[in-house]
């Protein structure tokens, strides 16, 4: 264990959530290699098949098989894991009733294809069971392997539902082997290591999708963490002139000055034309960053921790995650 | 060198009354159902009597168009008027209409069993618990029941043209993929074993198959408990009674979204992730022999002044700067330098998927400072759409 104080110290399960479109799986990627960095080890686990981890580090499709993807600042491995049901389900077959041979005649018979895809609530208790199994493994000399798992879980509007394997099952079994297994999971899932964080952008609908989420998550008892502000943009000018355009008094003859004296514009006609086309501009990022306050301030009520997230300039690629990982380590969240 | 799309005639598909269907799709967040709705609207002010499926809305843009409830009935939209737009273009005196309606995924899965199976047979059906999971929480339920829906409403013969949008699936893909693999579990080898002590009555006709029955049958009681078994056996038993309608529906319904009067709409925004789906969908939809209208890129952003360069703009603030004059200038032009990059960012993202798919059409939206909270909104959107 590190010696700093972060915010989440204790929790090994991170279960990274957010609206479609969030960047979700960057701020999952990210949080792995922030929470990796100084000499830790930390598995970053996929769910839902979609190779997104892959895509985000720029690598070939994930095999099923925990594999090192990336070294962190100061020395720490992030491990990574793409979960298929199908193989999550022969696992669970081996290792709690020894049937790995059984495991293949079923998957003929396309028992597994039905368990994983038809009966309601198992993929689910699969994919939850395989992460809250590596959350517990020890290594023979009795130590953590994984110091943190961080999960890259489906979006807001399904995740209480994924993490609240008992109840999921419930239709399937109220008694039995699949239950109890459930509520195994669901013993991880629900404590205090465990921490379910959201992705947000300052827009409307993944604010109100995240108070939604957070709401759900309370009711149902699963632990809440913090709120991940992702793609945030700098305010770029003062108060007074956000303030100005918003009322349509941005001094335009003195930005026209301006213009003219950093030798950008031909005449004063042109000027004057592309002073009025960045006025235009101005008010339109006015107006956003007045949207933007209010969002902040509604994501503010649910008073949770929150981190900003840069918006990266060249899009997520590799150095983004490594510049989102330091932002996330210096507001304290790993 | 810079790659040009054709461009996506919106009007010219909306006009059209040969299309029926219009299918909007592309991956969570990227304003599936914004875009559907204001299709919608706009096909209905330009004199088109349309209904909008949608699934699982935010909420006030189902406010928007007057929905409250997930009931399955289609409500007509009020405020909906014949529509003069900025080129003056009209439909003459046509008074088009348009509904909207919010998908109950479970109540359109209890009919299609109420429509198919005996009283009794549905009876034990619809109390199954397994049934019950199945049709309110099984991930592909939501697609497969749409797709019914979409049927539904075509073969009702009430409006002349249906948009649906997509549900936010995991993957953009799994809506045309749900009924096949509802249809393969019908199908399947573990559905037959699961039915053969029933249909036998006990006496094994098949030695073979009792025999594979036997192991399978006790593996399963081991992993998955005997009531949860049994559970299975009864549903699937009674399902067997509409087992043909299912397959046969789910066969209509692929046929039609084949036909030409159906215009698949892939919508992203532009960003990596997005494109690459919206990629991925494209090519799904020509493997499938799907039509294919066009992509629309939502939330572009650009600048009302192009010809000024991010890299020119960014030295003319540092010049500005180092000489300590006209802040206002200098701080407006790096805004300006940011917002190109960001224009260039995104138009190279839509290059990447001109130069894959050099033949699609495809439609602009620009980025709004605010989301759409009502019809004026929606019909701006459209008029962007077609513009």
């Amino acid at each position: 264990m590190s010696s700093r104080d972060t915010d989440w110290d204790g929790v090994r399960l991170h279960v990274v959530t957010g609206k479609g479109g969030t960047g979700k799986t960057t701020v999952a990627a990210s949080l792995a290699l922030a929470l990796a960095a100084g000499g830790r080890k930390v598995l970053l686990v996929e769910v839902e098949g979609r190779q997104g981890i892959a895509q985000v580090f720029d690598l070939p499709p994930l095999p099923y098989e925990e594999r090192k993807i990336a070294v962190a600042p100061g020395g720490g491995d992030v491990y990574a894991l793409a979960i298929d049901p199908e193989e999550a389900m022969l696992d669970y077959l081996e290792m709690f009733y020894g049937l790995k041979r059984m495991g293949k005649a079923l998957t003929r018979m396309g028992v597994v294809d039905f368990a994983t895809t038809i009966a309601p609530g198992l993929r689910d208790v699969l994919v939850t069971g395989k992460t809250s199994e590596a959350v517990r493994r020890r290594d023979k000399a009795g130590r953590r392997v994984y110091d943190a798992i961080v999960m890259d879980a489906p979006p807001t509007g399904r995740i209480t539902r994924f993490l609240n394997v008992t109840q999921e099952v419930a239709g399937l079994a109220r008694v039995g082997p699949v239950k109890n297994h459930a509520d195994l999971v669901r013993g991880v899932v629900a404590s205090p290591e465990t921490a379910v964080h959201f992705v947000s952008l300052l827009e409307e609908m993944p604010v109100q999708e995240t108070l939604d989420g957070i709401a759900e998550l309370h009711a149902a008892e699963l632990p809440v963490g913090g709120i991940f502000i992702n793609m945030v943009r700098p305010i770029g000018l003062p108060k007074d002139v956000l303030d100005a355009a918003l009322k349509n008094h941005l001094d335009q003859a003195e930005l026209a000055l301006g213009l003219k004296a950093a030798g950008v514009v031909g005449g004063p006609d042109d000027a004057s034309a592309i002073a009025q086309a960045l006025a235009e501009e101005v008010t339109d990022h006015a107006h956003r960053m007045r949207l933007e306050k209010r969002e902040r301030a509604s994501l503010a009520k649910a008073g949770r921790p929150r981190y900003e997230l840069p918006l990266l300039a060249d899009g997520a690629d590799l150095a983004g995650l490594y510049e989102l990982a330091e932002a996330i380590r210096a507001q304290g969240a790993a | 060198m810079s790659k040009i799309a054709p461009v996506l005639d919106i009007d010219a598909i909306l006009d059209d009354e040969n299309t029926r269907i219009i299918v909007c799709c592309g991956s969570g967040g990227v304003g599936k159902t914004t875009t559907a709705a204001a299709l919608g609207l706009r096909a209905a002010e330009r004199g088109r009597s349309v209904v909008v499926l949608t699934v699982d809305p935010a909420k006030r843009l189902a406010q928007s168009m007057g929905l409250t409830e997930l009931d399955n009935i289609p409500r007509r939209v009020k405020g909906v008027g014949s529509h003069r737009d900025s080129r003056g273009d009209s439909r003459g005196g046509s008074q088009g209409e348009l509904h909207a309606m919010m998908l109950d995924m479970k109540r359109t899965f209890d009919e299609i069993i109420e429509a198919h199976a005996d009283p009794e047979r549905a009876r034990q059906i619809l109390t199954n618990p397994f049934y019950q999971s199945l049709s309110s929480s099984f991930s592909g339920t939501q697609e497969y029941m749409a797709m019914e829906k979409l049927g539904q409403l075509r073969r009702s013969g009430d409006w002349d043209l249906i948009i649906v949008d997509t549900p936010p699936s995991r993957s953009a893909l799994d809506f045309l993929d749900a009924p096949e693999r509802l249809g393969r579990f019908l199908d399947g080898r573990l559905i037959r074993i699961l039915m053969a002590p029933a249909k036998v009555g006990g006496r094994s006709a098949f030695k073979l198959l009792n025999a594979g029955f036997g192991i399978v049958a006790g593996a399963l009681t081991k992993v998955l408990g005997a009531q949860v078994l049994k559970d299975i056996q009864m549903f699937v038993s009674a399902l067997d009674a509409v087992f043909g309608g299912f397959r046969q529906r789910a066969e209509q319904t692929y046929k039609l979204l084949q036909a030409p009067g159906t215009a698949f709409v892939v919508v992203a925004t532009p960003e990596r992730d997005a494109i690459r789906e919206a990629s991925y969908f494209v090519e799904r939809l020509a493997e499938e022999r799907m039509p294919l209208a066009g992509l629309v890129i939502n939330r572009l952003h650009r600048s009302p002044a192009p010809a000024l360069s991010a890299a020119r703009s960014t030295a003319a603030a540092e010049d500005l700067e180092s000489r300590g004059e006209h802040e206002l200038a200098s701080a407006v032009l790096r805004l300006h330098a940011g917002r190109m990059q960001l224009a260039a960012r995104e138009q190279r993202e839509q290059e990447h998927f001109t130069s894959a798919h050099p033949t699609v059409p495809i439609a602009h939206v620009p980025a709004m400072a605010e989301d759409v909270h009502d019809l004026d909104g929606l019909r701006e959107i459209g008029e962007l759409l077609a513009s």
